[in-house]
């Protein structure tokens, strides 16, 4: 049930009072409702979950994160005897 | 998909287990809150390519499996009333009630309608003005800011036919209840991500530092799994107890406050039962007064006394508190299967005895004689909610 899929906010309009959007999900364009996530633009990625976006994804930190992991992943390619060691 | 394939990379994987591998020195027992989680440990066989010391034992974090007995009888009840459009997201339609499910009733000429977002169900109201539309409003903090939404615009958009029944829990009051149970032994837990992206993580601080448990708020993804994973290892090995954060991509400390703020506006806490587990102080949501009259319970008084009947083949609260596999159930793959299910672990998308069933984890263990079955609270006879 707490499914999140990230997508990327493609259009932004108002209906009934809220901030909804149209968010491609890979191919697939839904719309989901942003009033939770004041500052989300055309071009950003939320996670949304039941129809509601609940988070702007911070693309810098998703970068980075991924940065780092490759970096471990080179680490331990050149360093077999450590990554062997007890 | 961006930001999704990523997270599935099988190398980065692999190294994140490796270095799991190269950190653990002794058993640990690492919880996974979220059902979510727990399908895509299996999935991923996550849990066979963890080394021998880690072991994941799987929370109660499936909003479907722990709505309590009595409520999905008054959805029974409620939804069996000619006057009455019961709308739902999907995955409640086949939890057994006391008697049958959802899926009973609509087979019965029940008007039962699945919807993807609470907010289709005031569009169903809107076009069925002659009933009255009541929604199921279950789910962790993840789903009630969607729920409480669709209360607000109700009440903006002046929609008299419609009411939801409120079975929302929260996270933090069960970890404690957990914590404090004599039968459970966790030594640290990844905490659910998108409950975390609702609620931020502020909220374990307190309950770090009291249990001197460690907690890494955790995504879904391989990646972000076998990461979270790791930063809990390390913890553990380094006898360390904080709160963390490795699924800074969508979780900030402090949450989503606009989510929070109207979650607020509804609703209140309140004690509630978990299905299997229990009472858990003020582990649940109820309408503020305010909202009342969007309240399916007082809109329908007759449905608030339903004497429930439970199986007594079930262990479904040991296996929501971790104490029990979903295999270790001797009605597992036999009384039990997704096809006639005994309990909703079994039934919802995120149960993990439906993750058990589904990835083959059919291997039958004998339960350990020391863990008899014990719920943390008696579930109560009659609905008090
Ligand atoms: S296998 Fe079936 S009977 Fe056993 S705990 Fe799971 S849902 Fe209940």
């Amino acid at each position: 049930m707490c499914l999140g899929i990230p997508g990327k906010v493609t259009e932004l309009y108002t209906a009934n009072g809220m901030k909804m959007g149209r968010v491609d999900f890979g191919g697939v364009v839904k719309e989901a409702c942003l009033e939770y996530l004041p500052d989300i633009r055309v071009g950003d990625y939320t996670i949304v979950h039941v129809g509601f976006g609940i988070s702007q994804l911070d693309e810098d930190e998703a970068r980075q994160t991924l940065a780092l992991l490759r970096e471990m992943d080179m680490l331990a390619g050149e360093l077999p005897e450590l990554a062997e060691a007890p | 998909m961006k930001y999704i394939d990523e997270y599935r990379d099988e190398t980065l994987t692999r190294n994140l287990l490796d270095e799991i591998r190269r950190t653990v020195t002794r058993p640990w027992k690492i919880m996974e809150v979220c059902g979510g989680q727990t399908h895509s440990i299996l999935k991923n066989g996550l849990d066979q390519l963890l080394p021998a010391e880690v072991e994941l034992v799987h929370g109660p974090g499936c909003p479907v499996c722990v709505t309590p007995l009595e409520l999905i009888d008054k959805a029974i009840a409620l939804a069996s009333r000619p006057d009455v459009i019961f709308v739902s997201y999907g995955d409640m339609l086949r939890v057994p009630g006391s008697e049958k499910d959802l899926f009973g009733v609509r087979a019965a000429g029940g008007n039962v309608r699945v919807v993807y977002s609470p907010l289709d169900s005031l569009k169903i109201a809107r076009e069925n003005s002659d009933k009255t539309v009541v929604f199921f409003g279950i789910g962790f903090e993840t789903t009630a800011p969607a729920n409480a939404m669709a209360v607000v615009q109700a009440k903006n958009q002046g929609i008299q036919n419609f009411a939801m029944l409120v079975s929302h829990v929260t996270v933090p009051p069960a970890i404690s209840a957990l914590l404090e149970s004599p039968d459970v032994r966790v030594d640290g837990f990844l905490a659910a991500g998108h409950v975390c992206t609702v609620m931020g993580y502020w909220e374990y601080e307190p309950l770090v530092e009291k249990y001197n448990v460690p907690v890494v708020v955790t995504g879904f993804e391989p990646v972000d799994i076998a990461r979270g994973v790791l930063m809990c290892v390390k913890q553990l090995e380094a006898g360390r107890a904080e709160v963390e954060n490795a699924y800074a991509r969508s979780v900030r400390r402090e949450g989503n406050e606009p989510a929070q703020a109207v979650i607020n506006q509804v609703f209140e806490p309140c004690d509630r039962p978990w299905r299997g587990i229990g009472v858990i102080p003020m582990s649940g949501h109820r309408f503020r007064p305010a909202y009342a009259e969007y309240d399916a319970e007082l809109r329908f008084p007759e449905v608030q006394t339903i004497a429930t009947k439970e199986s007594s083949l079930c262990l479904s609260g040991q296996v929501l508190q971790g104490i029990l596999k979903p295999n270790q159930c001797p009605a597992f793959g036999k009384e039990c299967t997704p096809q006639s299910p005994l309990g909703a672990t079994m039934v919802s998308s995120e149960g993990a005895c439906a993750a058990y069933y589904r990835y083959h984890r059919y291997a039958e263990l004998q339960i350990p004689k020391d863990q008899t079955p014990k719920p943390l609270a008696p579930e109560p006879e009659l609905s008090v909610v």
